[in-house]
């Protein structure tokens, strides 16, 4: 099947800069696609390319089968927007917005079904400018769904959003999936694409540094595991298995070992330390974070 | 249900013109300086003038400030209104995302303008209404025709112009100062303030230049209760055509839908 957003050797320079320096990207149908990066990498820059808002200096791009640049008003019946930073219009309300905005399309959503989706039912009658960030916010996901869409771009949907704001967002987009969307994401949140994305590319410095999904990205899937426990006193690290203290990193009062195979590990720190009746209530055993990996990853970069 | 896209563009630009129109009704500033402050001045200067004739008519001063502060009005609705609201609009992001939209750009444009147009006919009315009502200023019903078109002309040429003179301004808060800065020097100069008679000669033929003295000449010499005909100025409305054109020009060229931060 023809992938929904298409991109190969894109390229955007401004001036001297280069802001996009020639990435490829594919998304296909129903997925959910993050696209990650530092804030200046490109993103926007990227999106808004796909978005047909900025023309490229080179390469070739096809979203929903049309150029962005050359799109047209039956491209834009089938794409919608969350755009970073846009407010709806102030003075109507959620009811309001949602019938100038369905009036545009050829065959848009129906208005009260899409206030509950997006959880605005008890604000459907209040002004724009009366409702929290969140709920402005959750207000843009549904001027973008009104329209019914096949392809949504989020741009930082929830920068600036409280915790539970930010659960509640993600709920509405992980709902997304179940309506057969193909949602395109940009954040620079890590824990909101590993919770959201189907898949995931880092973008740095204009170039795409890493893709994959949230549990492989950058090799994190084989990247070593951090076991971290701390020793009783009068006991020291020195007193460790040998196969163990190859794979002592630091003791710092806590000890840490670096390792390939963490539950051998596990097991063999199990088998010494139970039969001299030790327990490690702080025992801790971790991959490394998908922020771990993505800091490194743009760290190279930058 | 059939939605105002699918009834066609012209449903579209009534649709657009719908919520424009809620949304200046529910801005207090937008009332404020639109549909009250052109009433406040008339009361003022009527107060100032007393019954004295005035102007090049020698039209008793009600008679003189009904017309000259209904151009003020057409000129708050169009270009005070719409410069504010533009920016605003185009900072906060909105006009980018109804960009996004199927709507053709022409439609958003012209629903806007006309929710300008309707906004002036309505000040206009209210300071017929009050003028007769409160100042016994008759109504000048043959000259209705040539009012109208005058407000309408004015009302499009100074919405053109708001959209052009947008392309300047980078953020809101830097709007109402600079439409302001504008066009108080042009109120005075203009007929809509001070009697143009009274100006010297060289600050009239200043004033001519500009379109605030033709939409205030056009409304002036319609509302004067010789003026036989319906009342159109031909050389009033040629101008303001002729600035619109101008305006026009700069706006296809200059226009932007994105904020002016997002550059980057």
């Amino acid at each position: 099947m023809e992938p929904v957003v298409s991109v190969q050797g894109l390229r955007k320079r401004y001036g001297p800069l280069e802001a996009v320096a020639g990435i490829d990207l594919e998304v296909q149908r129903g997925e959910i696609f993050a696209f990650l990066g530092p804030n200046g990498a490109g993103k926007t820059t990227t999106v808004e390319i796909l978005e047909g808002f900025r023309t490229r200096t080179e390469g070739e791009v096809t979203v929903l089968g049309v150029d962005p640049a050359r799109s047209d008003g039956a491209w834009r019946n089938r794409v919608g927007a969350v755009l970073q930073e846009s407010n709806a219009e102030p003075e109507l309300t959620v009811r309001e917005s949602l019938r100038l905005y369905s009036g545009y399309y050829l065959e848009p959503r129906d208005i009260g079904d899409t206030i509950t989706l997006v959880g605005l039912d008890e604000k459907a009658d209040t002004q724009a400018a009366q409702l929290s960030g969140g709920q402005r916010r959750r207000l843009d996901v549904a001027l973008a769904l009104i329209g019914d869409p096949e392809l949504i771009f989020l741009d930082e949907p929830t920068t600036g959003f409280d915790p539970s704001a930010r659960r509640t967002a993600w709920h509405v987009i992980d709902g997304l999936r179940e309506l057969g969307k193909t949602v395109f994401l940009t954040t620079h949140y890590m824990d909101e694409a590993e919770q959201l994305a189907d898949r995931i590319a880092v973008i740095a410095g204009g170039r795409i540094v890493a893709e994959g999904t949230p549990g492989t990205l950058g090799g994190r899937n084989r990247m070593a595991a951090t076991i971290r426990f701390t020793l009783p006193e009068g006991i020291g690290a020195d007193e460790l298995p040998p196969a163990l203290r190859e794979h002592l990193a630091g003791d710092d009062g806590r000890v840490t070992l670096t390792t390939d195979t963490p539950l051998a590990d596990v097991g063999a720190l199990a088998e010494w330390a139970l039969p001299r009746g030790l327990d490690l209530p702080d025992l801790d055993v971790r991959r490394p974070t998908l922020e771990e990996v993505y800091l490194e990853l743009t760290e190279e970069q930058a | 249900m059939t939605t105002a896209a699918a009834r066609g563009s012209l449903f579209l630009v009534l649709h657009q013109a719908r919520y424009d129109l809620i949304g200046f009704l529910r801005n207090r500033q937008a009332r404020f300086f639109t549909l009250v402050l052109p009433l406040l001045f008339l009361i003022i200067f009527v107060g100032v003038y007393g019954s004295h004739r005035i102007g090049p008519f020698h039209m008793k001063a009600s008679t003189y400030y009904v017309p000259g502060l209904a151009a003020l009005g057409v000129i708050a609705a169009s270009f005070v209104n719409l410069v504010i609201s533009i920016t605003a609009q185009r900072e906060g992001g909105i006009l980018k995302r109804r960009r996004a939209t199927p709507a053709p750009a022409w439609v958003l444009i012209a629903g806007r303008t006309l929710t300008a147009v309707i906004v002036s006919l309505v000040v206009l009315t209210v300071l017929l209404a009050f003028g007769r009502v409160v100042y016994g200023v008759s109504l000048p019903i043959s000259t209705l025709p040539g009012i109208a078109l005058t407000a309408v002309v004015g009302s499009i040429t100074f919405c053109v112009l708001g959209y052009a003179l947008s392309t300047a301004i980078k953020n809101e808060d830097a709007a109402q100062p600079m439409v302001q800065a504008i066009m108080l020097p042009l109120y005075f100069i203009s007929g809509v303030f001070v009697p143009n008679i009274q100006l010297p000669s060289w600050l009239q033929h200043v004033a001519q230049v500009f379109p605030v003295e033709h939409l205030s000449d056009g409304l002036h010499r319609a509302y004067a209760p010789m003026v036989h005909g319906v009342g159109i100025v031909w050389s009033d409305i040629g101008v303001l055509a002729l600035w619109a054109a101008i305006g026009l020009a700069v706006a296809l060229v200059r226009f932007s839908w994105l904020p002016s931060a997002a550059s980057a």
